[in-house]
């Protein structure tokens, strides 16, 4: 075993005692592998940024200019400019719809179940007797597939044969009609979507530092102002993945109304209109395309808010 | 679109059929179609471009070698009787081989643009009318005209096999058609007589709702079934040619006719099982199978959801006649069949197992191995190994005019998905603005149709 501490100070000394200029070779070999390190780890991250992100991405705002039903070669593309959005917006009947859904979407997955969740992360936090059963029920909808819990609520909501309707004795057409079929899908969504937020928070709150609550009941604080005043503030990081996943999951909704009718009859999301005209046989390329722009649009809305956000809370 | 079922059968049986709909079929298909969105954003024509270069080269004379034969069911009683059509194939035709590449129903018709436009095998599984042409017309399917003509392959079926050029793109195997099924035992015990008119079909449904019966069950929540009601309307108020012209995008969906077809599908709707778009079809046969409906229109597959000691009681009969200078000859009558790739690697070999698919003896070894036939093409296939319900849909789809092909068989697939399921929805929701309605569809048909 070595002596001598691996100081950036000692380790100069050495060189300049003894045989300088192998040392100094030695610094330039290593320097020259850590320059191609560095290119490898930033080259091929960035190329397949590129290559699977950013030319897709391209390319399908490319295509939303286009009309192409994907068969034969580029050369049967054709350009025909706006008209995509033009039918987007004046006749497809879908669209409006399926923004306003989304907009629902967000609102009620952030105000109900993330919500629901964080005061359910704070409840548990307090290790209440049984604490660890309901846990873990709250976060088993979480590890659920998507399949299973389509089929656990088809289960639920079916008309003529499902739990709600038999147990409650009412007809309620639950997925069928489009007033009541979007609020019975976010149950369902929000079902999963609580034991997840659940669980963030929970993390977080189990990492906040326990002398802060002490300070904050020696101070005299009460229970509910010590978490307003300290311990949301500290959560701050927490806050913040938990807002971004509940903006994220809102925005690419889809599978579950994908599973229950295609997105179609008052479950219509932009995700699932992209799906409808992309997918399947003689499909809509440009058409879709043009759908998936404007959901990008609208992504990079929020996707702008969050660094606004993230970077002012650097600084 | 799950229009067979039967692999659903041991879920049904287990679990309600609504569940059974959603569970096996809808998830694979789900995960395909991701799989899918994403190759067609990805420029699937670079991708498929790598295949179908060089091909003609193995598959010697006298149709040796080996035939490869993409099939759309996997692990179904149909892709029995596929596997025990290939060996009887095999021990008929010295020296032929059959290769089988068997996909799931639903992954196999959403992918077909890229299975197409890659390297497709020499024969594969296809369905008749539009949704042939459609390829055929964008050289993806080869030319078969040479099979042609086919011994007792009637002259119907033959025009179903036709691309726009004249030529022959396809071989059909069977057909089911779609009809109004209802309980022989509950016609019998009320009395009931099978309607030749509209007056007799709207005076029964009458009758039946003060016997306390819901006249037709009704199930929209696929979005196809219903495309079923309006073919069958407008088939008998407009005609089979203006049903085919509509579906080609050659007649306005704003028009007099179109509208008359939706004024009187408004005026039957009280007659049908409420919330329908919730429902699914296997839902709806069960309301018939359980006595609450009296009577429901689809294709043959329903009877998979009748247990199978009662399935003897199912009887049907085809739509009334609306306006009698029409009649009643036209009918829905899906034809499944094969077609050859454009290119295949043994052409020979493909084209004598065409001819045998279409052949009584493919019949025969699928009813041997599964003994479950279905209703061949072939008018000399041996009808004694048929149900009684088949040996009547045989006796329907012979007497009849005209075949249909069904809506989303014979128009654009895009639009048919699109636009057609979700207007038929609204107008189920909301049959009152049929001018609004109507107007939409067309100005939506004219930007897909435009292409």
């Amino acid at each position: 075993m070595s002596v001598t501490s691996p100081t950036p100070a000692g380790r100069v000394r050495k060189d300049t005692t003894e045989g300088g200029a192998s040392a100094r070779r030695r610094r330039r070999r290593t320097t020259g592998l850590d320059r191609a390190v560095v290119a490898v780890m930033v080259g091929v991250p960035t190329a397949l940024v590129i290559l699977l992100v950013w030319l897709p991405a391209f390319g399908s705002v490319l295509l939303g200019f286009a009309r192409w039903e994907g068969i034969g070669g580029l050369d049967t593309i054709q350009w025909i400019g706006l008209e995509n959005y033009r039918n987007i917006f004046t006749i497809y009947p879908p669209f409006y719809p399926a923004l306003q859904n989304n907009l629902i979407w967000l609102l009620f997955i952030f105000f109900v179940p993330t919500l629901l969740g964080i005061f359910l992360a704070v409840l548990l936090d307090r290790e209440l007797r049984g604490g660890r059963l309901y846990q873990t029920a709250f976060f088993l909808p979480v590890v659920l597939s998507l399949a299973l819990t389509g089929f656990i609520w088809q289960l639920l909501y079916s008309r003529d044969q499902g739990l709600v309707n038999a147990i409650a004795g009412t007809e309620i057409d639950w997925y069928g009609n489009p007033d009541v079929n979007l609020w019975a899908i976010l149950v369902a969504t929000g079902w999963k979507h609580v034991g997840y937020v659940m669980l963030l928070y929970l993390a977080g709150l189990k990492a906040v530092d326990p002398s802060l609550r002490e300070a904050a009941a020696m101070d005299g604080s009460g229970e509910v102002s010590t978490f307003f005043r300290i311990i949301l503030p500290v959560m701050a990081p927490i806050n913040i993945i938990v807002l971004v996943v509940t903006f994220i999951d809102s925005l690419r909704a889809f599978d579950i109304v994908w599973v229950v009718n295609k997105g179609r009859n008052g479950l219509e999301l932009i995700a699932a209109l992209v799906t409808q005209n992309v997918v399947g046989e003689a499909s809509r390329i440009g058409f879709g395309s043009a759908l998936a722009t404007i959901m990008l649009l609208i992504s990079s809305l929020f996707v702008a808010v969050y660094l606004k956000v993230v970077m002012g809370g650097r600084k | 679109m799950p229009r067979f079922g039967s692999r659903d059968e041991y879920l049904a049986n287990i679990v309600p059929p609504s569940v059974a709909a959603t569970a096996g079929l809808r998830r694979r298909a789900f995960l395909k179609g991701t799989f899918a969105a994403g190759a067609a954003i990805g420029f699937p024509s670079l991708l498929a471009g790598c295949g179908d270069e060089g091909g003609t080269v193995d598959g010697g004379g006298g149709g040796g070698g080996t035939v490869t034969w993409g099939t759309n069911e996997s692990g179904t009683t149909f892709a029995q009787q596929h596997q025990a059509e290939a060996k009887d194939f095999e021990s008929k035709n010295d020296g032929i081989k059959v290769k089988i590449n068997a996909v799931e129903h639903n992954t196999f018709q959403e992918n077909i643009n890229n299975y197409l436009q890659g390297s497709p095998d020499d024969v594969f599984t296809w369905f008749a009318g539009y949704r042939m042409r459609f390829f055929a017309e964008r050289g993806l399917i080869g030319d078969v005209s040479d099979v042609w003509p086919l011994e007792g392959i009637p002259d119907s079926f033959k025009e179903a096999s036709t691309g726009n050029d004249g030529k022959q793109y396809f071989v059909p195997q069977s057909y089911y058609p779609w009809a109004v099924f209802h309980r022989k035992s509950v016609f019998q015990k009320n009395g009931y007589e099978q309607p030749k008119t509209l007056d007799e079909m709207t005076a029964l449904a009458k009758q039946m709702q003060k016997d306390g019966l819901v006249p037709f069950a009704f199930a929209d929540k696929d979005g196809w079934p219903a495309m079923g009601t309006f073919d069958v309307l407008n088939m008998r108020i407009n005609g089979f040619d203006y049903h085919i012209n509509l579906m080609a995008g050659e007649e306005a969906w704003d028009s007099a006719e179109v509208k008359g077809v939706f004024d009187m599908w408004r005026s039957l709707l009280p007659y049908h099982q409420s919330d329908p778009l919730g429902r699914t079809w296997q839902e709806a046969a069960q309301a018939l199978q359980k006595r609450q409906a009296g009577m429901y229109l689809l294709g043959t597959f329903m009877n998979e959801q009748f247990p199978e000691n009662e399935r003897g009681d199912i009887d049907f009969f085809t739509f009334p006649e609306i306006d009698p200078a029409i009649g009643a000859g036209a009918i829905d009558a899906p034809i499944d069949g094969n077609c050859m790739s454009a290119r295949p690697k043994n052409e020979e070999g493909a084209k004598t197992f065409l001819k045998y698919l279409a052949s009584p003896d493919a019949l025969a070894a699928a009813v041997k191995a599964t003994k479950l036939p279905f209703i061949s093409a072939h008018e000399n296939a041996d009808q004694s190994v048929y149900t009684d319900l088949q040996k009547k849909s045989a006796e329907l789809v012979g007497q009849a005019e005209n075949i249909a092909q069904f809506l989303d068989r014979d128009t654009r697939p895009d639009f048919a998905s699109t636009v057609i399921i979700p207007a038929f929805q609204e107008f189920i929701k909301n049959p009152d603005d049929i001018d609004g309605l109507t107007k939409s569809i067309e100005e939506q048909k004219q930007s897909i149709f435009a292409g």
